[in-house]
């Protein structure tokens, strides 16, 4: 059991039934009362970000919570299959715990993935991605300017806003944590 | 050319970077000679300035901050800056409250008795006090207040006391087991002259700032500072209906999830007119016992203080020190030994009084706008 004085960032434990990330805590003690640990709670299945005040004497279940390094091989249409660096085991994943992710997914491509009660439940990809874009309506000359932006279809499909200068067969740079061009790449 | 010395922080061609005492960094356009990271040098003058550095003692191995040592702690951006302006922020307190005719006293750090308070935990010693004695058991002080109130029952003037207090089991952002607090009393007078007090304090300290940045957000500071009654944030800001009928713990909670955040964000706010089981050393308000006349001042999101229209009435402080270890022994902790002299003082009559306990470094924290109370201290 975890007890109020381990309450940390990045603390990982069981409570209502959930696996709960301490995003932020202070020791609080207002007005010569008890003692409480005030914090930010992450859920890790939803994401969903709380505020609870726990009193010094509260006890915590620890959670059974893993993160490993992984890479991406292959999708067999069902699901996407990655290799664990260290135990060189495959990991199937399905399409729900990858969310936005399978649009940046390329082969090779290193990542971590994190196990609650072994099954995978988030991934988190490299910041940037470069990729190609294989479809886009072509570059519009002198207008690099304003902020007009047109999609244009990269190598693993997804679809990207980019500026209207940029041409079919350019790569470009994408932020995964918000899916925005960030820039063309010189080859 | 007495500026010259230092400790040296890096070498480059053409120059030296120094680190003067006071932590002032500076960049030597010089043959840095002999001299490498970590050396304690001092210039040489000659014809036309500083021509050499003389390494008058030698850091063995060059590699300078050592990781985890003080001089990389406080080598960090800001920190002899803040220490230096928390001296001055002692300083001007001191200059202030001597100005408005307030005595200062010392008392005690090791006392044979630290206060019943249900929720502090005072720091155990055991000493033998002269050649040849028993161990006895003392402990560190948690405030200096039952010092101080023996004092006004002997006839103090208006007093203040700087000092280190200790309570086991505080750590985090905004507090530490030791920490230096600033108490004052007035003789004869009612808690409304204390918030008077805090006011006209803390703008000495802003000099004439009317507002202050903390950690992003303007703290306006033109006085008089809302004074907010308990029983009234519960209603409003917790949403209970009749809040004075719970019990305390169910105050507090309510009071810590759902005021206690909302509390001295725009301006400083005194909370007014606490639960009287809140209060083990207040008086009662005139005309209404079920609240105690006890404030707390917040600001920028922090408790800087706790006062009190102080409880004079030694039986009374009797039966509330009892009921405190009452309630320890309920919840299995250990029972404080009474201040029989504390007790004694209040029974050869103390004046009516208010006095206030302000955590200090939290003040710095505030007039310095630092993160945590960490960075306010050297150690």
């Amino acid at each position: 059991m975890y007890q109020t004085s381990d309450i940390k960032k990045g603390l990982k434990f069981k409570m209502d039934g959930a696996p709960w990330n301490v995003v932020e805590f202070l020791f609080v003690k207002p007005g010569k009362g008890t003692a409480f640990t005030r914090t930010k709670l992450k859920n890790l299945l939803t994401g969903q970000v709380i505020e609870r005040n726990f009193r010094t004497g509260e006890t915590f279940e620890p959670v059974d919570i893993e993160n490993r390094n992984v890479t991406y091989m292959y999708n067999d249409g069902e699901h996407y299959y990655f290799m664990d660096s260290e135990s060189f085991e495959q990991h199937p994943v399905g399409e729900t715990a990858l969310g936005d992710s399978v649009n940046w997914l390329q082969d090779n491509m290193p990542c971590d993935i994190l196990f609650y009660e072994g099954r995978p439940i988030s991934i988190d990809l490299p910041n940037y991605v470069e990729l190609e874009i294989t479809y886009c309506e072509p570059a519009v000359k002198g207008d690099t300017a304003n902020n007009a932006m047109k999609s244009a279809t990269v190598s693993t499909g997804a679809t990207v806003l980019v500026p209207l200068f940029v041409e079919n067969g350019t790569t470009i740079k994408i932020d995964t944590r918000t899916g925005e061009y960030c820039g063309r790449v010189s080859k | 050319m007495n500026d010259v010395h230092g400790r040296v922080l890096s070498v480059a061609d053409g120059g030296v970077t120094l680190l003067r005492p006071g932590g002032v960094v500076a960049f030597m356009e010089m043959d840095p000679g002999a001299a490498r990271p970590g050396d304690l040098v001092v210039g040489r003058a000659g014809p036309g300035g500083v021509v050499a550095l003389e390494v008058v003692w030698r850091h063995p191995t060059g590699e300078f901050p050592a990781p985890g040592s003080d001089a990389a702690r406080l080598a960090a951006p800001r920190r002899w800056e803040l220490l230096r302006r928390r001296a001055e922020l002692l300083a001007a307190t001191r200059t202030h409250f001597r100005a408005d005719g307030f005595l200062e006293v010392e008392t005690p750090l090791l006392v044979p008795s630290a206060g019943t308070e249900v929720h502090l935990d005072p720091v155990r010693v055991e000493l033998a006090e002269g050649p040849g004695e028993d161990r006895a058991v003392r402990w560190l002080i948690t405030s200096p207040e039952h010092h101080m109130k023996r004092l006004l029952a002997a006839g103090a003037p208006a007093i203040f006391n700087v000092g280190k207090v200790f309570r086991e089991g505080e750590r985090g952002r905004h507090h530490r087991a030791e920490f230096t607090m600033i108490e004052w009393y007035r003789p004869f007078s009612g808690y409304e002259a204390i918030m008077d007090d805090c006011e006209r304090w803390v703008a000495a300290l802003a000099g004439g700032r009317r507002e202050i940045v903390f950690r992003g957000r303007v703290l306006d500071l033109t006085p008089p500072w809302p004074r907010l009654r308990f029983y009234d944030l519960l209603r409003e800001r917790a949403g209970l209906t009749r809040p004075e009928e719970l019990d305390p713990e169910a105050q507090m909670a309510a009071f810590v999830d759902h005021v206690e955040p909302t509390l001295g964000h725009e301006r400083p706010d005194f909370l007014v007119e606490w639960p009287i089981a809140m209060a083990s050393l207040a008086r009662p308000k005139p005309g209404d016992a079920r609240v105690a006349e006890r404030f707390e001042l917040f600001a920028g999101g922090l408790e800087l203080g706790n006062a009190f229209g102080e409880l004079t009435d030694a039986a009374e402080q009797r039966r509330r020190c009892e009921a405190d270890n009452a309630e320890r022994r309920e919840a299995g902790r250990p029972e404080m030994p009474l201040d029989e002299a504390f007790l004694a003082a209040l029974a050869e009559g103390m004046p009516p009084s208010a006095g206030i306990a302000v955590g200090f470094d939290r003040v710095a924290m505030l007039l310095l706008d630092a993160a945590t109370i960490d960075e306010v201290v050297a150690f």
